[in-house]
């Protein structure tokens, strides 16, 4: 159950308490994020959304463990990561975040098989291993038959879909989707929300997913609203589109 | 190698890019090892001089003479084991550009003086019974394909007008020190001295003299240098290496020339491959960016950049030492014996290899710093 109240049960996969960021910028404070607090379980989709610089992205990178907070705390599977070191950091996104970049952020003189393969390169897993979990990434988005095709020579849904199966190759803990479908058209943006919400109902992922799109948003089990650093409930998707968003 | 195919992917990116860079690699390596070998051969006199040979020239210059009389009473002195003379002659066979080195010697005592010459005895007995028999260097001999028996027109106008001097091949000689001369051509001092104008006769050109002791060169120094003070021909005493090294001199600095050089190659490719490898890492701080944040460390990143870096290094060094491999024995020929043997030996080869990964490690070392500190979030951040 997701919820924004700092009253979860304890059990929730990802605890957020009083989490706050600030920055200086020419010796001004800027608050971006005030005492949020947030739970969710395991298998939650979670939609975050916000007029441009609410702080989407910047709790996206403090749940990533991409940057540090100024106050709170995240746990995630019972282990809390605003205290671990940069080095522990590293180690513990190799093992439980799969990002989605909004610009796929493919490294452009690999392949697909081998932009795929870049999260088990940290692993233990032989060649052959690898091999096989990547053929199995690459089948479940669909591009078993272009695995050996380069960035450029790939369409901008085939090229999201090659970064979702880098961010699920490795079975990460969660996925954090930033503005997913915000590169593509409308019918490559629906491809990809279909495939992560396979991802969600068909292999129990749980997703964490900033959007701008409303009709993106609304596919998440719940909507939260990031407005002047403080995170509100929108709603279920339900009322986002009774809200006459959609 | 498990990043094996990402660092190689890499490297490849830009691909002009590489094999330019790649190219200046190649190109220094070559100028390096050209440069170490010019000064390798400039130096290889003092280098294999014998540690229990000393050098008599006349005070006032090597083209000044010394009468031949001096022998015995440099002989008289104790400690000396032998003493022979040689008289610098400077003809030339057929053309100008044919130079290599003569020498009237004294043929009763070079054998007991300069022992790294290795002559067969009965060539050598042949040679003595030859008033104009000559011995030559086994790489003259080669060059002008002569064989034992030949006849061979030296033309010299050092010595009066110009005359042609006939001389017989009696033998050929090898040099047992390694990297040591093969080039000269020696003919017997009593013809020259029977065939040049008065002024000349009766003198040498310098003496090598072998001491019983090492020990004593100090001590023989002081005794020839002070038995002819005051004379008409004063002399200057020294050991071979320091004569080597004072003949070397006399083309100039030629070390601090050459050191110079290499130091000026070696900063302009530092700064070439480090403007390279800063390029190469600011183009892709966003990739580098999304490799920290989906698990690879900080010093994966500097590792990245280091390895592509030092393979660059690696294969414009590699190249470069193979082309100067393929270019010195070339040169080796085209200066026609004017410097001792030029030699690519494995101590430059070595010393080119790590001066092209050093080269390599430090450009890459600032970039690659760059990177490992870089945050994720700025990094992401970058268009």
């Amino acid at each position: 159950m997701i919820r924004v109240d700092g009253q979860g049960s304890g059990k929730s996969l990802i605890q957020v308490r009083g989490l706050s960021k600030a920055y200086s910028r020419g010796g001004e404070q800027i608050q971006v994020l005030q005492r949020l607090n947030l739970d969710v379980d395991k298998g939650d989709f979670v939609g975050f959304m916000g007029p441009s610089g609410s702080g989407k992205t910047t709790l996206l990178n403090l749940l990533g463990g991409l940057d540090v907070p100024t106050q709170g705390s995240i746990t995630v599977d019972g282990d809390e990561i605003t205290h671990m070191s940069g080095s522990k950091l590293t180690q513990w996104r190799a093992r439980h975040v799969g990002f989605i970049f909004q610009m796929y952020n493919l490294i452009p003189v690999l392949t697909a098989f081998q932009n795929v393969e870049l999260p088990l390169l940290l692993t233990k897993l032989s060649k052959s291993e690898r091999r096989k979990h990547v053929e199995t990434a690459l089948s479940v988005v669909g591009l078993s038959d272009r695995m050996n095709h380069y960035p450029r020579q790939l369409s901008g849904g085939q090229e999201q879909r090659v970064a979702i199966a880098r961010a699920i190759v490795a079975d990460p803990t969660f996925l954090l989707c930033d503005e997913p479908t915000g590169d593509l058209d409308r019918k490559s943006a629906d491809e990809i929300m279909s495939l992560i919400l396979r991802l969600v109902k068909e292999y129990g992922k749980t997703v964490l997913m900033v959007t701008h799109d409303p009709v993106v948003a609304k596919q998440a089990d719940l909507t939260l609203h990031l407005e002047k650093g403080l995170l509100v409930e929108g709603g279920e998707r339900q009322e986002v589109a009774a809200g006459g968003v959609a | 190698m498990r990043f094996g195919g990402l660092i190689f992917a890499n490297l490849f990116r830009k691909k002009v890019r590489l094999l330019l860079t790649i190219g200046s690699f190649a190109v220094a390596l070559f100028l390096f090892a050209f440069l170490a070998v010019v000064k390798s051969a400039f130096s290889r006199g003092a280098e294999v001089a014998g540690a229990d040979r000393l050098i008599v020239t006349n005070r006032s210059g090597l083209v000044n003479t010394l009468p031949i009389s001096y022998q015995d009473r440099i002989q008289g002195i104790a400690g000396v084991k032998a003493v022979t003379q040689n008289h610098w002659f400077g003809g030339v066979y057929q053309d100008e550009k044919n130079f290599f080195v003569q020498f009237a010697i004294d043929p009763d005592n070079m054998r007991k003086v300069m022992t790294e010459f290795v002559v067969p005895d009965d060539q050598w007995a042949n040679f003595l019974k030859d008033r104009q028999g000559a011995i030559v260097g086994v790489k003259t001999a080669e060059r002008f394909h002569w064989k034992i028996g030949d006849r061979v027109p030296i033309k010299d106008s050092l010595y009066g007008p110009t005359k042609t001097w006939e001389f017989n091949i009696d033998g050929i000689y090898h040099n047992n020190r390694p990297g040591g001369d093969e080039n000269q051509f020696w003919f017997q001092w009593k013809y020259f001295d029977e065939n040049v104008p008065a002024l000349v006769k009766s003198t040498a050109g310098w003496y090598v003299l072998k001491l019983d002791n090492p020990d004593d060169s100090v001590r023989v120094t002081k005794a020839i240098d002070t038995m002819f003070a005051n004379s008409s021909y004063e002399t200057k005493t020294e050991t071979e290496s320091a004569f080597a090294a004072g003949f070397i001199k006399q083309f100039g600095n030629i070390e601090f020339l050459i050191e110079s050089i290499g130091l000026v190659v070696f900063f302009t490719l530092l700064l070439v491959t480090g403007n390279t490898m800063a390029i190469s890492v600011r183009e892709r701080i966003r990739e580098l960016g999304v490799l920290k944040a989906i698990g690879f460390s900080d010093l994966s990143v500097l590792f990245f950049v280091l390895a592509e870096s030092l393979a660059i290094a690696l294969f414009g060094g590699i190249l470069g030492l193979a082309l100067a491999l393929l270019a010195v024995p070339l040169l080796s020929a085209a200066l026609n014996g004017l410097l001792p043997a030029l030699v690519l030996s494995p101590v430059i080869l070595s010393l080119g290899l790590l001066v092209a990964l050093a080269v390599g490690g430090i450009s890459g070392l600032l970039p690659g710093i760059g990177a490992m500190r870089m945050r994720v979030v700025n990094a992401l951040r970058r268009v």
